[in-house]
């Protein structure tokens, strides 16, 4: 066993390797990452353990580029911030020092986190550890194939309507989204503010657990931060979900599942009838519309949130003859990359005159009915269980030049940040290709405990996080 | 077609962002896809539905009225591309 293969569970305990690991984990990325590019900036040499003690003491975090972290450059894959220094850390990276953590480089993603797929960054594309030719998913999808690859320990993303649990699925590691609410997002940059949310992605559920008790908590410099009671979430581990009920939604289990990924999840809930978890048919009746919901809500949130990159404030500039709104138009004209640029005008456009009501108000009024179908759901059950995504990882390129197929392979998660609800996606298969299958555990609000006692029964009972990529 | 090429390039020029002839042809098609597929709301009765601002119950958020330490000029400066004194610096607004 290689240094670089374990897990931060697995150091804490046998506390073990940590004096070789940090160069373990660098030769791993000498070796594979010229494959991967996992990496926008990768980790330096020089960062190394500052105290054995602490939750995460002296464990290697990667870190999604569009986290702040104070004096060291932060990109989002973005042409428009090449240069920008954050003056400040994100919260959560305040947290991640508190606990002794070591920060290991900043993962790709897709531009200001616009994607599935990992391939609209300014810096390249990201490749599926477990085949080049396929995408890592998206848009954590750096962090996700770090991961995958054993190139850090533990990442941090982000999750607006799937990016930390569809690249997780893709690449066969572990990817939690918190409950709305749970994990501040200051120094986060803000995609759409009502559906962001930091999570971890892990080799498996128990690190999951350790790196929410060390990022999540009230802050009071984010106002939408819950101020409530936070549980120690590795006391779920190991908890009997004998009694427990999940709901299986119809509307998940259509003509649009793969049949492979089908295959996968009939095997895996057979594994959690086993454990004595009760299934029950259940009705999710508005799930075909939250595609439709969110790329009107979400689009009109950042097009108001990337309003400031303008050639004022940060980074990139393009000055031309018309005065100052010519120099927002080329700024950034020049400096978004397509995907930004499609989001940002739809974005406007469903917000503009004439269209706000038809739009965005009626996208507002039908995310009431999409939370309330979750609601309802909740009063019978303890969870909801369903693929992650419809499919394994896709070819690279296969989705690029039609946006729209690319926003319908988020068709799963995307429920789970309009209702505000935690999610967890696990590795339950592999596709005949020697592709992942994620399953995908969602709780009501607040209840990740749920999720983590759920996901380590499944993950104790199946060897699938044992299956390492072939680099 | 459900937005034409001229309502484009307006919103791409109400969101501040220019676009070349390219850029502007595949986005109208791309927008024109998109914008059917999002019409499909409009099937679903929202007339007694409230709109959800927030998914966890929450308020406006005030904090005391004290002073606290905040960000330095020169910190909040230091990515500028432009400045002078303590001011970011823009092209001339007023003719």
């Amino acid at each position: 066993m290689n240094e670089f293969q374990l897990t931060a569970g697995e150091i804490k305990k046998e506390d073990t390797g940590r004096e070789r690991l940090t160069s373990s984990l660098l030769e791993r990325i000498n070796a594979v990452e010229d494959k991967i590019k996992a990496y926008v900036i990768k980790p330096a040499p020089a960062a190394s353990a500052k105290k054995n003690s602490g939750l995460l003491g002296a464990i290697p975090v990667s870190i999604k580029d569009n986290i702040c972290v104070k004096d060291e450059a932060t990109t989002c894959a973005s042409k428009i911030l090449g240069g920008f220094k954050p003056p400040y850390d994100a919260e959560v990276i305040s947290r991640l020092k508190e606990s002794g953590a070591i920060l290991w480089g900043k993962t790709n993603m897709d531009e200001f986190a616009f994607g599935s797929s990992t391939e609209n960054s300014f810096y390249g594309a990201t490749s599926n550890p477990h085949n080049l030719n396929y995408v890592p998913g998206g848009s954590s999808g750096g962090s996700a194939a770090a991961v995958a690859a054993d190139e850090t320990i533990i990442s941090i993303g982000s999750d607006t309507g799937g990016s930390i649990r569809q690249p997780a699925s893709f690449c066969g590691v572990v990817g939690l989204k918190p409950t709305y609410g749970r994990v501040s997002r200051y120094g986060l940059i803000a995609f759409a503010s009502s559906l962001d949310q930091i999570g971890p992605i892990t080799k498996n559920v128990e690190d999951s657990a350790l790196t929410l008790n060390v990022i999540s908590g009230y802050d009071p410099k984010d106002s939408t931060s819950a101020d409530i009671a936070k549980p120690d979430f590795i006391k779920a581990l190991g908890k009997d979900i004998k009694g427990l009920k999940a709901g299986l939604p119809k509307e998940y289990f259509t003509s649009g599942i793969d049949p492979q990924v089908k295959k996968s999840l009939d095997e895996a809930i057979s594994v959690l009838k086993a454990k004595g978890v009760e299934f029950i048919p259940i009705s999710l009746p508005h799930t075909e519309y939250a595609v439709a919901v969110y790329y009107i809500i979400a689009t009109a949130e950042a097009s108001s949130n990337l309003a400031r990159f303008d050639g004022v404030q940060y980074g990139y500039r393009q000055i031309n003859k018309e005065g100052i709104i010519g120099m927002y138009r080329a700024t950034r004209g020049n400096g978004f990359g397509q995907e930004a640029k499609r989001r940002v005008i739809l974005g406007t456009y469903v917000l503009s005159s004439g269209y706000y009501d038809a739009y965005y108000l009626r996208a507002l009024k039908v995310r009431t009915l999409i939370k309330k179908d979750f609601d309802d759901a909740f009063k019978e059950i303890d969870c909801v269980i369903t693929p992650t995504s419809p499919t394994a990882a896709f070819r690279k390129g296969e989705k690029i030049e039609n946006p729209l197929s690319m926003y319908l392979s988020d068709i799963y998660t995307i429920s789970a940040n309009l209702a505000g609800i935690p999610a967890i996606s696990i590795p339950c298969g592999f596709t005949k290709e020697g592709l992942p299958v994620g399953l995908q555990i969602l709780a009501r609000p607040f209840d990740e405990e749920t999720l983590f006692k759920t996901a380590f029964s499944y993950e104790q009972a199946t060897n699938w996080r044992k299956v390492k990529p072939k680099l | 077609m459900a937005i034409s090429k001229e309502q484009v390039n307006y919103t791409a020029n109400l969101a501040r962002i220019e676009l070349t002839e390219d850029e502007l042809n595949i986005l109208s098609r791309h927008l024109d896809d998109i914008i059917k597929f999002i019409d499909k709301l409009k099937d679903i009765d929202i007339k007694e539905v409230a709109p959800c601002s927030h998914v966890i119950p929450i308020r406006n958020v005030f904090r005391e009225d004290k002073a606290h330490k905040s960000l330095d000029v020169k910190d909040a400066l230091q990515n500028a591309p432009a400045k002078e004194n303590n001011f970011f610096k823009v092209p001339k607004v007023i003719e």
